[in-house]
């Protein structure tokens, strides 16, 4: 019997891991794929306590991040690939035509 | 026993893959660290008794998502880049510290309040989990289904218009796209111009 505050602890590790990555990384895509885990961390979470209530509920919830995470991905790859046809850049602080 | 040796090696291997993910200069070795830990967050879903959100994780991360991922690294083909970490990582790494230690202190320094469901571990597995799934799905959750539907098709739209090349530029053979897919405009093509040309 594995206690769920271990499946708690390793969904928050996942979530500062990508915390860290949005944060240090400087090309968009690892970027994007930081939030993914973020995502993910939040389903460990979602899963875990929804197995300590014995409930289903919280795996409704992981289906609809699946579904977000999912148009998340299309639209932000598309908007990299629009973004690297007009201005040939992946890097996050070069991107700043909208900052005033 | 063999329940928690499972969970060190699937709790240590995603750990290690998001870390290898994150931390690799290698664009093509992050995406293939990360599909490491997102089969290993299907184990762990296995452990947690939810069989079928493990294989939709496998079948919806690993298998679409992160090819979608490498088929656009695939299309820049990105080079090692030397500075590849913002020159304020060291602040990075402290909040995702930070935000760690506050997630643990609140998540374990608060009483967690809610009722019992009726799945239990013995009825989830005499039903079946996808059983369970779909009988939750799709009688107290078909709204939001019905929207997450909406949600995937508007994405799927946008994603063609954002990233299609409009078949009007293509025709009069001009090296830049508008990427928004609609003709632009008449009136000022000049300024257009300036801004697709001075990049």
């Amino acid at each position: 019997m594995i206690p769920i505050e271990w499946f708690i602890t390793l969904g928050f590790f996942l979530f500062a891991i990508g915390i860290a990555g949005v944060l240090i990384r400087r090309n968009i895509i690892m970027v994007l794929l930081s939030i993914e885990l973020i995502l993910n961390s939040a389903n460990i979470t979602f899963v875990a306590y929804s197995y300590q209530h014995q409930s289903v509920t919280g795996q409704m919830m992981v289906f609809f991040i699946l579904t977000m995470a999912a148009a998340e991905v299309a639209l932000g790859l598309a908007l990299v690939i629009a973004l690297y046809r007009v201005r040939s850049v992946m890097n996050v602080d070069e991107i700043n035509i909208l900052k005033w | 026993m063999t329940a928690q040796l499972l969970f060190f090696y699937f709790g240590g291997m995603t750990v290690a893959g998001a870390i290898v993910a994150v931390a690799s200069p290698n664009l093509v070795y992050s995406a293939l660290a990360l599909l490491l830990t997102f089969i290993h967050i299907a184990g762990i879903y296995v452990l947690l008794n939810a069989e079928f959100i493990a294989a939709v994780q496998i079948i919806v991360y690993a298998g679409a998502i992160l090819v979608l991922y490498l088929f656009v690294l695939m299309l820049f083909n990105p080079e090692k880049e030397k500075l590849y970490l913002h020159r304020q990582y060291p602040v990075g790494i402290f909040l995702g510290v930070v935000v760690l230690c506050l997630m643990l202190f609140a998540a374990f320094k608060t009483e967690i309040l809610g009722q019992e469901g009726s799945f239990t571990v013995e009825a989830v597995r005499s039903m079946g989990h996808t059983d369970a799934i779909g009988r939750v799905l799709y009688t107290d959750y078909i709204f939001p289904f019905e929207i997450a539907s909406l949600i995937l098709l508007v994405a799927m739209f946008g994603s063609i218009l954002l990233a299609g090349r409009g078949r009007h530029l293509r025709k009069r053979g001009e090296a830049f796209d508008l990427s928004g897919g609609g003709t632009p405009p008449e009136g000022k093509p000049k300024r257009s111009d300036e801004v697709m040309v001075g990049r």
